[in-house]
């Protein structure tokens, strides 16, 4: 088992902390419905870390990526942004802290406005980064560098609509639009669960190359734990709204504590041997 | 764009719809080009005249005359005055006078007649005979006078200082004019109301007036409901209880017991057809507000809405670009169905007198009130109300016919 390496996970411990998070708790409904989808959870993402949160669905995963952008109202607790409690009581601070934190979501399809042409997409980013007066020109030019980034042209997008994509292309698309925006943190709601297993291999190397390029925080949400364990720095696993494991992916894989944490590596089905499937049957019991 | 309108023609319901009512708006259009004029002009004296051609008698007595022998001329006449129903009601004065009509052959003409002439008196009561019967035989009986009237009839002219009658003309049975050149011959294919206005000509304006304030109610009724449902469902919250409240309220209470009770509050002299719309649109937004509300939550959480928020975007912007347009097609069908209900709220309003008071414009609800008035209906003259009706049916079917036709373009659930 000591054999098996992950592919580049480095140690961001001492990196400077980028978001953090003290007894974030997110709960809907009151009284006896009230239920609590996030509970007091505490986590550290540092700066250039790759970070992912496993679980599986329903586990909080997204309402904790929504709280974090700040999307969604955290009930109790606090988050922290580069080390000072965040601020986004207003519109224009909430603004301004989304200017560091950017999303891709997990349907292409259902993340662009179908009346608004790619165009549109690419230039909203260029003017929110405050290039609203940059000559035509080098407008055209740095939206064509960001489809280049992404392996798409540019020249056969213009006047597009982005559901004349396929779905790879819409995420690819997505990436390109944060090579565009540039910010601190990007957080990625399982982006590739939705489309093909070739196109899932191209999106998470560019994923990477980005984190690489840019020295962005990349929080990766995914119920694919084989698939973090290649990708992350650091891995959390999430189950009922608490993070029941945290740490570096090969402790976390290869000396799993939690029950939770064994389950979710048995479930990952191996080529070449027969597929356990006796957690299945566990889980029927406890329904 | 281009595509969703290619594909709502294709709908046939939406087609036929949309025909009839541009058959109807170009009629308002074109109508009063053929026909000029005020349509509350009041060209009769008499109320309810018969739709038919009306040729002014004065002119055809002085137009050049034609002789024609025409063989059932005769006949013609005869029936006009003496009708097949009049026939047997004078056998019915007979037996009820008690006299002998046994070998009395019906169709004899002559027979019948002179029966009545040997028999008849306008005095004579016979038992059991209502007022309006005997008044009906004084008139059957003036008529078969004019039967045995003379062949020719002369014209005469009184001179303008001796006051002389001068005989200027004669006419015989078989003078004819040709109505062609007869200077005043009026058509009124609707005949004429109780003020003696061309009902047809009535009808095509106030066909365009009652539009309009269906367009005004709707517009207002729409816009209320759109603004107050894009708030309530994209702000949430406290916000959204708030005006779901006031919602809930103006939809507890019937809308027309409200729209009654404002309009009779307006006072009589301030209700003109822009206010009566107005009204009408302020007492029925709320069904607009509560399904753009639900429409606009389910919206308000999807992924794009949350990229343009990440975006930067404002409020308005959002609600602008990425929930309205979003809902639009909702929104025109909304509209049309408001449309179609103001032109009934209308003519349920005037109908009850509570609706424009106006002596310059006609609506369609108020012809409709006119004539309910003047007893269009128990006198037979249904020119006065029927079309009138077949005209707010045709609006509102057309209008709700395109509705449906939208709806099942864009809700692909409902398609053959």
């Amino acid at each position: 088992m000591s054999e098996i390496k992950t592919q580049n996970a480095k140690d961001f411990t001492d990196a400077p902390l980028c978001l953090s998070g003290r007894g974030v708790t997110k709960a809907f409904g009151i009284g006896e419905k009230r239920k609590l989808a996030v509970d007091h959870v505490d986590f550290d993402f540092h700066e250039g870390e790759f970070v992912s949160i496993v679980g599986e669905s329903g586990s909080g995963k997204t309402t904790l990526s929504k709280m974090l952008l700040g999307l969604l109202n955290v009930t109790e607790g606090q988050i922290l942004f580069r080390g000072k409690p965040r601020d986004i009581s207003s519109g224009r601070k909430k603004r301004e802290y989304w200017k560091g934190i950017q999303a891709i979501f997990q349907d292409p399809f259902s993340s662009y406005n179908v009346f608004h042409k790619i165009d549109s997409v690419l230039l909203d980013c260029i003017n929110m980064r405050g290039g609203k007066h940059l000559p035509k020109e080098k407008k055209i030019e740095m939206m064509t560098e960001a489809c280049s980034f992404v392996n798409l042209k540019f020249a056969e997008l213009t006047n597009k609509y982005p559901f004349e994509l396929s779905g790879g292309q819409m995420q690819r698309l997505m990436i390109a639009r944060i090579f565009l925006l540039r910010p601190n943190i990007l957080l990625a709601d399982e982006p590739t669960s939705m489309i093909d297993a070739c196109s899932r291999a191209t999106i998470l190397d560019m994923l990477l190359k980005l984190r690489d390029e840019t020295g962005m925080t990349v929080i990766f949400i995914t119920h694919d734990i084989g698939l973090a364990y290649y990708i992350s720095d650091s891995v959390y696993i999430m189950e009922h709204g608490k993070f029941v494991e945290a740490g570096a992916p090969d402790k976390v894989m290869l000396t799993p504590e939690a029950p939770y944490t064994k389950r979710l590596i048995s479930d990952v089905p191996k080529i070449h041997e027969p597929w356990d499937l006796s957690t299945v049957d566990l889980l029927q019991q406890e329904a | 764009m281009k595509n969703t309108i290619r594909q709502v023609f294709h709908s046939s319901k939406f087609v036929t719809g949309f025909v009839i009512l541009v058959i109807i708006l170009l009629t308002m259009f074109i109508y009063p080009l053929i026909n000029p004029g005020n349509p509350l002009e009041m060209i009769g004296v008499g109320t309810f005249a018969k739709p038919g051609t009306y040729v002014s008698l004065y002119d055809a007595s002085r137009t050049g005359k034609e002789t024609l022998r025409l063989s059932d001329a005769d006949e013609k006449r005869l029936n006009r005055l003496l009708s097949d129903a009049d026939r047997v009601s004078m056998v019915e004065w007979f037996s009820a006078m008690g006299i002998d009509i046994s070998g009395l052959d019906i169709s004899d003409t002559d027979a019948l007649l002179d029966l009545w002439k040997a028999n008849y008196t306008p005095d004579s009561k016979p038992a059991g005979m209502t007022m309006a019967k005997r008044n009906y035989y004084k008139r059957l009986d003036k008529a078969i006078k004019e039967i045995g009237a003379s062949d020719t009839l002369i014209i005469t002219e009184k001179h303008a200082e001796t006051g002389e009658l001068e005989e200027i003309g004669s006419i015989t049975k078989t003078d004819y004019v040709n109505v062609g050149q007869v200077a005043n011959v009026k058509s009124l294919p609707l005949g004429t109301d109780n003020f003696g206005r061309d009902v047809l000509k009535e009808l095509v304006s106030a066909t365009g007036t009652s539009i309009v304030i269906g367009l005004i109610a709707g517009t207002v009724a729409t816009l209320i409901g759109l603004a107050l449902g894009l708030l309530s469902g994209y702000v949430g919250g406290l916000v959204d209880d708030l005006i779901m409240f006031v919602t809930n309220i103006f939809t507890v209470i019937p809308g027309f017991v409200l729209l009654i009770l404002i309009s009779y509050s307006i006072g009589q002299d301030q209700r003109g057809a822009a206010v009566v719309a107005i009204v009408i649109g302020f007492t029925s937004w709320t069904w607009t507000a509560r399904s753009v509300r639900s429409q606009v939550i389910s919206l308000r959480n999807r992924d794009h809405v949350n990229l343009s928020k990440l975006s930067g975007h404002s409020l308005i912007r959002i609600v602008l670009t990425d929930i309205l347009p979003y809902i639009a097609s909702y929104v025109v069908m909304a509209f049309i169905l408001q449309v179609s209900s103001g032109i009934l709220a209308e003519a349920q309003l005037s109908l009850l007198g509570l609706g424009p008071k106006t002596t310059t414009t006609p609506t369609l609800g108020l012809m409709m009130n006119w004539a309910m008035l003047y007893s269009a209906h128990t006198n037979g003259s249904w020119w006065a109300y029927f079309p009138v009706i077949l005209t707010i049916t045709c609006i509102s079917f057309s209008l709700n016919l395109m509705n449906t036709g939208l709806d099942q373009v864009f809700n692909p659930t409902l398609r053959d």
